[in-house]
């Protein structure tokens, strides 16, 4: 009988932390989920098949890494109760705050238009239109801000989360060696030697666990929550379980790719999708999906990066808990930055190779500034007081910011002069 | 329009001028990234602006 009801508080204690999580969660899961947008299922697709199951090792690393960096937004959103462009305004003042601001829209709406790219690809592949994509797309993203709640916002985001999940069973049905997995991909190695096209690869994997608008995002979506210093624990377990899940689907991404396209050149995920249905119908449809959902997720959460910023700038109203007539200037800022996006998609000619390159290029120039900002806003005492960074996390902050910066100025480089790492 | 714009105007001036000073505390390692990071910056926006003249010099913009 004691070791029943000891047994039953044991599992109330659990259902409760359980429950208490699901109200806080969101921020973190949802920033994490959907860093593994259309580009980034590109990467890991493009990865898994050039080297296989090789590279896993190097994916499990990036959970301290997209962990220790997305953390401190909690931190300093939840303390300041500022956004990130805000704080860098307040912090470092009216030049460096009007370089972030201007630097995040055009990276934001340069990424939004590769979500818009990868979309259309993969439900061209099930046969629509793109502008039948394009105009699904912001109806549907229009129905989820509009009705005034970010509540509803959250919930929603998180279940196209979960919808992020569909690689795995996609993984398990292409039958991989499970052996394989374990003797290739646990064990760090660098395939063929450490030559200019495997760091590529791995500064592309880098570069798409830590962007910009992720930093912006989460303190934003924070402070719009109204997660308070007594949540910062449960905001840290967020992010925590984000990073992993969000490293889980791309490890998935690479399993599956590199059990059935290893040695096959893939340039795009929609390509991998097309080569997959060739084996098998539902896999490559389960890859399609994925990437129409990772597309959508990061549009979703890109787009509102964009609106929130300018409006912590500009003083307007700028949360998902007002209607639009309350903050008509963020939703103006919100539609306007989707609809542009999506048109580029439907220009026939339009440079949409180009526009991807670009991306990562410009990424660089606003990447390293918003990481030094936020660790420099970390140890920043009068406002921050006792959730200020400590020794051990600037450490190990200062050594992931200094080596993010490194590798994605190396990656922003090697695109734009492709032979110089040869 | 031209009283948006002007609206616009009034509005960044103001904007610079709350945010015309630093809040944050300019120690010797702040003020040390701050310049690290504008060299930097200087560096990345001229190989890019370079990059950017040889690619549409050499007409390969598509």
């Amino acid at each position: 009988m004691d070791l029943f009801s000891r047994l039953y508080y044991k599992l109330r204690r659990y259902w409760k932390a359980i429950r208490l999580y699901l109200v806080i969660a969101g921020p973190g899961l949802v920033v994490m989920v959907a860093d593994n947008d259309a580009g980034g299922i590109t990467t890991y697709a493009a990865t898994g098949a050039k080297y296989g199951f090789n590279l896993i090792w190097f994916l499990l690393i990036l959970i301290p890494v997209a962990y220790y960096v997305q953390e401190m937004t909690v931190r300093l959103g939840a303390v300041t109760k500022r956004g990130h462009a805000e704080a860098i305004f307040d912090g470092f003042g009216a030049f460096w705050g009007w370089f972030s601001l201007i630097d995040l829209m055009i990276v934001d709406w340069l990424t939004l238009v590769t979500e818009f790219i990868g979309m259309t690809s993969a439900l061209s592949i099930f046969g629509v239109a793109p502008w039948i994509t394009v105009v699904g797309v912001v109806t549907l993203m229009g129905i989820i801000v509009i009705n005034g709640r970010y509540w509803t916002w959250e919930k929603i985001a998180l279940l196209f989360c979960t919808l992020n999940l569909i690689y795995i069973p996609a993984a398990f049905m292409v039958h991989p060696s499970v052996s394989d997995i374990f003797k290739d991909g646990l064990i760090p190695n660098f395939p063929g030697g450490f030559n200019g096209e495997l760091f590529f690869i791995l500064m592309a994997n880098i570069g798409t666990t830590i962007a910009p608008w992720m930093l912006f995002f989460q303190q934003s979506a924070v402070v719009d929550k109204g997660m308070l210093e007594k949540d910062i624990p449960w905001g840290k377990f967020d992010t925590l379980v984000g990073s992993i899940f969000t490293v889980v689907v791309a490890v998935f991404i690479v399993i599956l790719t590199g059990a059935v396209l290893k040695g096959v050149a893939v340039d795009d995920a929609a390509q991998a999708a097309s080569l997959l249905m060739k084996t098998n119908h539902y896999v490559g449809a389960f890859m399609a999906i994925g990437l129409f959902d990772a597309g959508l997720l990061g549009a979703i959460c890109i787009s509102l990066a964009s609106s929130w910023a300018f409006g912590e700038i500009f003083g307007w109203a700028h949360s998902l808990n007002q209607k639009i007539k309350e903050a008509p200037w963020f939703y103006i800022t919100y539609f306007l930055t989707l609809i542009t996006a999506g048109l580029v998609v439907l220009i026939p000619g339009a440079p949409l190779v180009l526009i991807t390159l670009f991306v990562q290029v410009v990424a660089v120039t606003l990447l390293p500034a918003a990481l030094v900002f936020l660790i420099l806003l970390l140890n920043d005492k009068k406002h921050m007081g006792e959730y200020c960074n400590s020794l051990t996390e600037n450490l190990i902050g200062g050594f992931i910011v200094m080596a993010i910066v490194i590798l994605s100025t190396l990656y922003g480089v090697s695109i734009m002069f492709p032979k110089l790492f040869n | 329009m031209a009283s948006s714009i002007n609206r616009l105007v009034r509005k960044i001036r103001e904007i610079n001028h709350r945010y015309s000073k630093p809040h944050i505390e300019m120690t010797p390692l702040v003020k040390i990234s701050l310049m690290a990071l504008r060299v930097y910056l200087l560096l990345i926006v001229g190989l890019i602006i370079y990059k950017f003249v040889v690619t549409l010099s050499a007409g390969q913009i598509q």
